[in-house]
């Protein structure tokens, strides 16, 4: 007969998952500020095999007069992946999918921004996936707020993203893209880390309400940790 | 009670302050906490804390004196672009009478002008004049952009920065606010100017950049 101490349980429930982490342990993260000459702000991020890059012209003047708006500046975002991103060769060209990640990113980043500084300008965002391995939404809020700050546009906080789920029946932390297929739930969260305020909130698969606070916990704690690495980034490229 | 010390790098949301302190330029208040609203370098002036942004776009101001390039020519005006998410606009009456003719033959599009704000409105709309002393059209010479918030590091106390480089290349400069800098004198020495100004733009936050920049003139200065 197999007993299960509470002892061994607790050593089961937090047992490592297929790639080797902690249900609440992020993949390996690097984020590296101002990496292009003639974006006015810009930023790499590696989150585990995800390359993303990010870069923001602007403030500057809105050339199509009708997105003007005579008291704020409006933010235009555009989300991006390369025919190379991922194993079978994607179609290039916005779809569906890279649509709504633009508009949710946009929306995601704009209650961060002080945007009424710069009244009748845009701010152009675009966020092009080099390699996609899962939770690139994320990995791309994370890597425009960046970018923004990196641009000098004067904001309220720094917009972090990281994503929560289920798998096989525990929730974890920041979703790989195997989790994310065979997982039951996928739930990217973004939000504002001094206030905790969320910006943005998705949830595809099901979750019963205490797995849904649960999660929602869990992603904050994850974003959290990598907003304490956006910074590092930001001040690492003064010499600090 | 204070969190940052003077000259410490922060980055937007970073608490600074909580109480007993003053929000300046660069911050804001939230729920007695004084935040950084930039990535910039902390001041603390008299329980007044402010952020120096290491990098900004130029908001047009009465007053100034900026470097502009003809981007556009209109009936009655000409467009500039002045580094700024907001063009000016010279109108022909700065420059002749009542007739409005042949606004092409006085300065074409591509030509750099050194101009004074004359006034900006509510909506941003901003008004160039030529009206002062050393205005005008530059001829020749090579242009130079820096972030707008350096343009003090780089003229330094009472000029000396700058004079130290006019000095050292003997080359024409001339700095506008919006942070466009021109540069006219032999080729060589141009492009050593421009270097140091480039270079006094990437380190405008370090401590002890005039010494250095005073041992690459004199080095390259040397050598050449």
């Amino acid at each position: 007969m197999i007993i299960i101490t509470p002892d061994e349980f607790k050593r089961v429930s937090q047992a490592t998952r297929e790639d080797g982490r902690a249900p609440d342990e992020i993949r390996p993260l690097k984020i590296e500020a101002g990496i292009l000459e003639r974006a006015d702000g810009s930023s790499y991020l590696e989150l585990g095999d995800n390359k993303i890059l990010a870069a923001v012209y602007g403030p500057r003047e809105a050339q199509i007069k009708r997105l003007q708006r005579p008291d704020r500046a409006v933010i235009r975002c555009r989300y991006n992946m390369a025919p190379f991103s991922v194993k079978e060769r994607k179609r290039p060209g916005p779809d569906r999918r890279s649509v709504e990640i633009s508009k949710i990113t946009a929306e995601a980043l704009r209650p961060a921004l002080i945007l009424e500084r710069f009244p009748r300008s845009v701010i152009d965002v675009f966020i092009e996936v080099l390699e996609a391995e899962g939770g690139t939404r994320c990995a791309g809020i994370t890597a425009a707020s960046v970018a923004l700050a990196d641009a000098g546009m004067p904001m309220k906080d720094m917009v972090v993203a990281c994503a929560a789920g289920k798998v096989n029946g525990r929730i974890v932390l920041d979703l790989s893209e195997e989790e994310d297929k065979r997982g039951e739930a996928d739930m990217p969260v973004a939000i504002l880390p001094r206030k905790k305020e969320i910006t943005l909130l998705q949830s595809d698969g099901n979750l019963t309400q205490e797995e849904f606070k649960e999660a929602l916990d869990l992603a904050i704690k994850g974003c959290l940790k990598i907003n304490k690495i956006q910074k590092e980034a930001l001040k690492k490229k003064y010499g600090e | 009670m204070i969190l940052v010390k003077d000259k410490d790098i922060v980055v937007p949301g970073e608490v600074l302050a909580k109480n007993d302190y003053y929000p300046g330029r660069g911050t804001f208040k939230e729920d007695n906490k004084i935040c950084s609203s930039h990535i910039g370098l902390v001041s603390i002036r008299n329980k007044q804390i402010s952020v120096i942004p290491l990098v900004s776009k130029y908001i047009p101001k009465r007053g100034d004196v900026v470097i502009g390039e003809i981007t556009d020519i209109r009936f009655s005006m000409w467009g500039l672009d002045i580094n700024s998410p907001y063009s000016g606009f010279l109108p022909a009456s700065e420059v002749f009478g009542k007739e409005k003719r042949g606004l092409e033959n006085i300065f074409n599009i591509g030509d750099v002008l050194f101009l004074k704000v004359v006034d900006v409105n509510e909506v941003k709309k901003v008004k160039l004049g030529l009206k002062g002393r050393g205005l005008g059209k530059f001829k020749g010479g090579v242009l130079v952009y820096i972030t707008p918030s350096k343009v003090p590091r780089l003229i330094g106390k009472r000029g000396s920065m700058i004079n130290m480089i006019k000095e050292k290349t003997r080359c024409n400069i001339v700095v506008g606010q919006n942070g466009v800098v021109w540069v006219k004198g032999d080729p060589e020495m141009e492009k050593v100017a421009r270097e140091v100004i480039l270079m006094i733009d990437r380190e405008a936050h370090t401590s002890g950049l005039t010494n250095r920049v005073r041992y690459t003139l004199t080095g390259t200065y040397k050598e050449g």
